[in-house]
Parts: C-alpha cells; sequence; structure tokens
C-alpha cells in the first residue's frame, strides 16, 4: 500500500509538489495573508466611542482624519523623508566599502571582511540602539571623546538628527551586502577594457561600475527603506519630543487608544508606499540582486 | 594580483569599520561597569550587575519566554521552511519567484505592518494576545531564513543523486530520509540557527502580539523606557548580543559560506 501510493506521486511530481507545499502554504495563507486583507479591511471600520466597540460598517473617517489633521500629515512625511535620508546615506556609505571587498581586499581580507558587516547585521538590534542612547547620552562616550578633543558638546541626542545617525548604522549591512555582490558580478575584463579605451579610475567608476552595479543598490534600498519606515523603538529611545514615525502613532493607537481601525488605516501608507517603490525598483533590476 | 587602495579608500574602509564596531563594544563594555549611573568612560569594573541581573526574578522569567518561544518559532520555521524550499526546488522559475517573494514579505514589509496585521487579526478572530500569538508571528517571519538557505543548497544539488536513489527502488520517503536529508541537514541546522537569532531578539512584531507577556526584548525595552534597573539593562543586552552572535557564528561554520547569512 505505502510503496503503491510512493510509486503514483513518483509518477505524478507535482502532486509530491503540492504535498511539500500544502502545510507552509496553509500556515502563511491562515496566518500572514489573510492577516494583511484584514488590515485592509479593518482600516474602514471604526471604534464606537462610548463602548469602544470595533463597529464593522464601512466609513472613509480614518482616511479623512489621517489626510486633514497636520499632526498626522507631519508625522507621514517625517517617516518617509527619513527613510530617504537614510537609504541615500547607507547607499553613499556602502560604496567604497563594498568596492574595497570586492577590487583591492585579498582572500583572506574580503572573508574578515565580510563576517565584519554580518556581525552587526545580526547582533542584536535592541542592543545597537540602545548602545546609540548611552554614546549620545550627556554623559555619553561622544560627549567625553569632544571634551577630549577640546570641542564643544554635541547637540544631536534626542533629536531627528540622532534618529537619522542611528538608522544609518543600523540599516548599513543590508546596503553592503548587496552593492558588494552585485560589484562581484562585473568582470575584471569590463574594468580593464575601459581602462584601455583611456578610462581613468573616476571615469570607470561613474561609466562602467556604479551603473552594473546598480541593482545591488536599488535591492540594499529596499530594505533600508522598508525598515525605516516599519519602525518606532529608535524614535521612541533615541527621538525627541517631535519625532513622531509612523509607527509611534500606530503602536499608541493600539496600545493606549485602543483604536484598531485607525492604527490600521495608517500602517497601510507604509504598505503603500513600499508597493509603489518596489513596483519602480523592479524595472531597474532590482529583484535579480536580491 | 589585485592592485594596491588608494589611501583615501583605505581611510574610508577603516572609518566604517570603526562605525560598524564601536558601539557594539562600547555597550559590551557598559556590562562590566560598576557604577549604577550610566556613563563614559567608565570609572570601576565588576561583574556585580550579572549577579544582580540573573538574581532578578522578572529577567530569569522573560528570559525563559525567550528561550520557548525562538525554540518553537524555530522549530515551527525548520519544518515549513524546509518543506516550502523542496517544493520549489522542482517548480518553474517562475513559480518559483512568486513563492519566494510571498515568503520574504514578512520581513520585506515594514515591521509595523506585520504586528499591526497581526494584531487585528488575533483581536477579530477573538484569540487572546498570549505565548501562541508570539509563536505564530515570529515562526512566520522566520520561515524565509530557513527556507533560503535550504533552497540554496538544494539548488546545488544534482537532480542525477534522487533519480540514482529512486532507479535503486527507494521510494520518495527513503530518498528523502537516506539522500535529501543528509545533504541538506547543514542548510537545515544553519537556518534554523538564525531564525533562533532572529525570534530572539524580535521586539517590532512581538509589541504588537506579546498582550501582557514579557519576552527578554520587551522587558529592556520596557526597563529603558521607564530608565529603571539600567545596569542590568546592560547585562542583559551583554547577554542577548552573545546569545544572538553565537548561533550565526554557528551557523557560519555549519554552512562554510558567507551567503548563507542573508537575511
Amino acid at each position: 500500500m505505502f510503496a503503491q501510493i510512493q510509486a503514483f506521486a513518483w509518477r505524478r511530481p507535482y502532486l509530491t509538489t503540492a504535498a511539500e507545499l500544502s502545510l507552509p502554504a496553509i500556515w502563511f495563507v491562515v496566518f500572514y495573508l489573510a492577516a494583511l486583507v484584514l488590515l485592509f479591511v479593518s482600516a474602514f471600520w471604526s471604534v464606537d466611542s462610548m463602548t469602544g466597540e470595533i463597529q464593522h460598517s464601512w466609513t472613509l473617517d480614518n482616511f479623512r482624519q489621517l489626510i486633514t489633521e497636520p499632526t498626522y500629515r507631519h508625522v507621514a512625511f517625517r517617516t518617509i523623508f527619513m527613510a530617504a535620508a537614510v537609504t541615500l546615506t547607507d547607499a553613499v556609505l556602502a560604496w567604497p566599502f563594498a568596492l574595497y571587498i570586492v577590487r583591492y581586499a585579498g582572500p583572506r581580507l574580503k572573508t574578515a571582511l565580510m563576517a565584519a558587516v554580518m556581525v552587526p547585521l545580526w547582533c542584536s538590534y535592541l542592543a545597537r540602539v540602545y548602545a546609540w542612547r548611552l554614546i549620545l547620552s550627556h554623559d555619553g562616550a561622544l560627549n567625553w571623546a569632544l571634551h577630549v578633543l577640546h570641542l564643544p558638546h554635541q547637540t544631536i541626542a534626542y533629536s531627528n538628527g540622532a534618529i537619522w545617525l542611528v538608522f544609518s548604522y543600523l540599516w548599513l549591512p543590508f546596503m553592503i551586502l548587496p552593492v558588494a555582490a552585485a560589484l562581484e558580478r562585473i568582470p575584471v575584463s569590463l574594468i580593464e577594457a575601459s581602462a584601455d579605451l583611456g578610462a581613468g579610475a573616476g571615469t570607470t567608476l561613474r561609466r562602467v561600475l556604479l551603473p552594473m552595479a546598480l541593482p545591488g543598490l536599488v535591492a540594499g534600498s529596499i530594505f533600508t527603506f522598508s525598515l525605516t519606515l516599519g519602525d518606532f523603538i529608535t524614535p521612541m529611545l533615541v527621538g525627541g519630543a517631535g519625532s513622531d514615525f509612523i509607527g509611534n502613532v500606530v503602536y499608541a493607537s493600539v496600545g493606549v487608544a485602543n483604536n484598531v481601525p485607525f492604527a490600521a488605516a495608517f500602517a497601510t501608507l507604509p504598505l503603500l508606499v513600499m508597493a509603489a517603490y518596489l513596483l519602480v525598483v523592479r524595472r531597474m533590476g532590482a529583484f535579480e540582486a536580491l | 594580483m589585485k592592485p594596491p587602495a588608494p589611501w583615501l579608500l583605505r581611510i574610508a574602509v577603516g572609518a566604517i569599520l570603526a562605525f560598524l564596531f564601536v558601539p557594539i563594544l562600547i555597550i559590551m563594555m557598559y556590562a562590566f561597569a560598576a557604577s549604577n549611573v550610566q556613563s563614559w568612560p567608565i570609572g570601576a569594573f565588576s561583574l556585580r550587575w550579572f549577579h544582580e541581573a540573573w538574581a532578578d526574578d522578572e529577567v530569569r522569567a522573560a528570559f525563559v519566554l525567550s528561550l520557548q518561544v525562538a525554540s518553537l518559532a524555530t522549530l515551527i520555521a525548520v519544518v515549513l521552511g524546509t518543506l516550502a524550499a523542496m517544493a520549489v526546488n522542482r517548480m518553474q522559475s517562475g513559480a518559483r519567484d512568486a513563492v519566494s517573494f510571498a515568503l520574504v514579505l514578512p520581513i520585506a514589509l515594514p515591521g509595523i505592518l506585520t504586528g499591526m496585521a497581526l494584531n487585528a487579526y488575533f483581536t477579530v478572530a477573538q484569540m487572546p494576545l498570549d505565548f501562541a500569538t508570539i509563536v505564530i508571528g515570529h515562526a512566520t517571519f522566520c520561515i524565509v531564513i530557513v527556507y533560503n538557505n535550504v533552497l540554496a543548497r538544494l539548488r546545488r544539488l544534482p537532480r542525477s543523486l534522487t533519480e540514482a536513489s529512486a532507479d535503486l527502488g527507494a521510494g520518495a520517503f527513503t530518498t528523502f530520509r537516506r539522500i535529501t536529508l543528509p545533504m541538506t541537514a547543514s542548510a537545515i541546522g544553519a537556518g534554523g540557527l538564525l531564525a533562533f537569532a532572529l525570534s530572539f531578539d524580535e521586539v517590532i512584531v512581538t509589541t504588537f502580539t506579546a498582550g501582557v507577556q514579557t519576552t527578554l526584548p520587551l522587558w529592556i525595552l520596557g526597563a529603558i523606557r521607564l530608565g529603571q534597573h539600567l545596569p542590568e539593562v546592560n547585562v542583559v543586552v551583554f547577554a542577548v548580543i552573545v546569545l544572538t552572535t553565537l548561533p550565526v557564528v554557528a551557523a557560519q561554520k555549519l554552512t562554510g559560506e558567507a551567503g548563507a547569512l542573508h537575511k
């Protein structure tokens, strides 16, 4: 009997595939896709202000509130602007590092440098945010270093500047890895040909390396952009009074105000931004570089 | 022979390395500070707060909860991720890309989205936020880690091995047990270790799915926000760094390739 089932399945490989895929697919649909759909739907619900019960009738009030109240516009703008600034910063920082790994480092140094990118990537996220909170604090290491160098105290602590710095720090490995991978795929002969044709290092960088490594940059930017959009811990821990992100408002709407529909409405904004972003970057070949 | 790097590039690389590692070194040093005031430079060193943190029942309970959550989420992710990888390995590239894209969504989409979606879902389904809901959230975004590792390994295995096994009379289960599993075991193990590290440290999705439960990262977050037990926080943070880095080093040893570690 058992052997017959196996033989039956062997002649129909799609059955084996379907059997293997069924469990993960069910889990994923039940616990993730359904939740995403519900998030969308519940964004059109409301909460009864008297009873606190969720009203399952359709309304655009949540979205109207988001658009008309300037506070939420500022929060949304701040979040998206920060995501763009962090992405740009990491793209600039990742470039020399990735270039050095791929073009100049010997095999052993290369392995060591790749590991050096990997460790901060996996080392506790919360620990790294907290590290910056301590470094930037009044009695922290940065002020101490500035004092030793006879420089004035920093004023970046608990500000949007601190958030920008910490986000750029947190997500830098996510940018270095795909850029290095993209540079790795460029044949050395192309770079030699560019030099043979009279191009200097700068021209080769601009006309050969940059365009060919662009998919890697874009792949990295998906992570830096998305991770910044969806974060609220970093603004909470290193930001100041006026540093609320979309995530902070969502978190407060769920935890404090108990208004899930409003939180859901605001949480769909990062989704829409990411969807638009992914559509644009797909044209740039980013998915092949992921 | 590679050309020598321009000195400006070397300086940039050195500066970025310092940028990446100095904060981690500093935070690890704080765990050994004797003072209960957080200031730099550290005046006196002591192991005192390690004892204090270990004696703290809240910390211990959070630590145990995080271990339980990470273990169970890893187990689920290993089973589901391996199954998905085996299925996808047999698919055409179009279908393969679609599944890969779907599975990466929980970590590629903004974290509050996954957290918020699960929160709304559990609320509507009237599932109380508890141990089970934390595990469901973690397992969902850990699947892709195992999946990526196992799929990368499977794609390098020649198909002829499983065909030979079938030719010699082995059924699907025998082939899996004697051929596929031994050849992918290290990739599955590495994926599991990475999933464990990811789960053990996760905080954004967890804040939306934990209810009144406190995992170790949630305890750290709460203590930092309230400004309480900060010397203990330093010690716990030290432990979390070690506990999230060790599995990654082990995973690296298992697969012997840097590529396995991509999130």
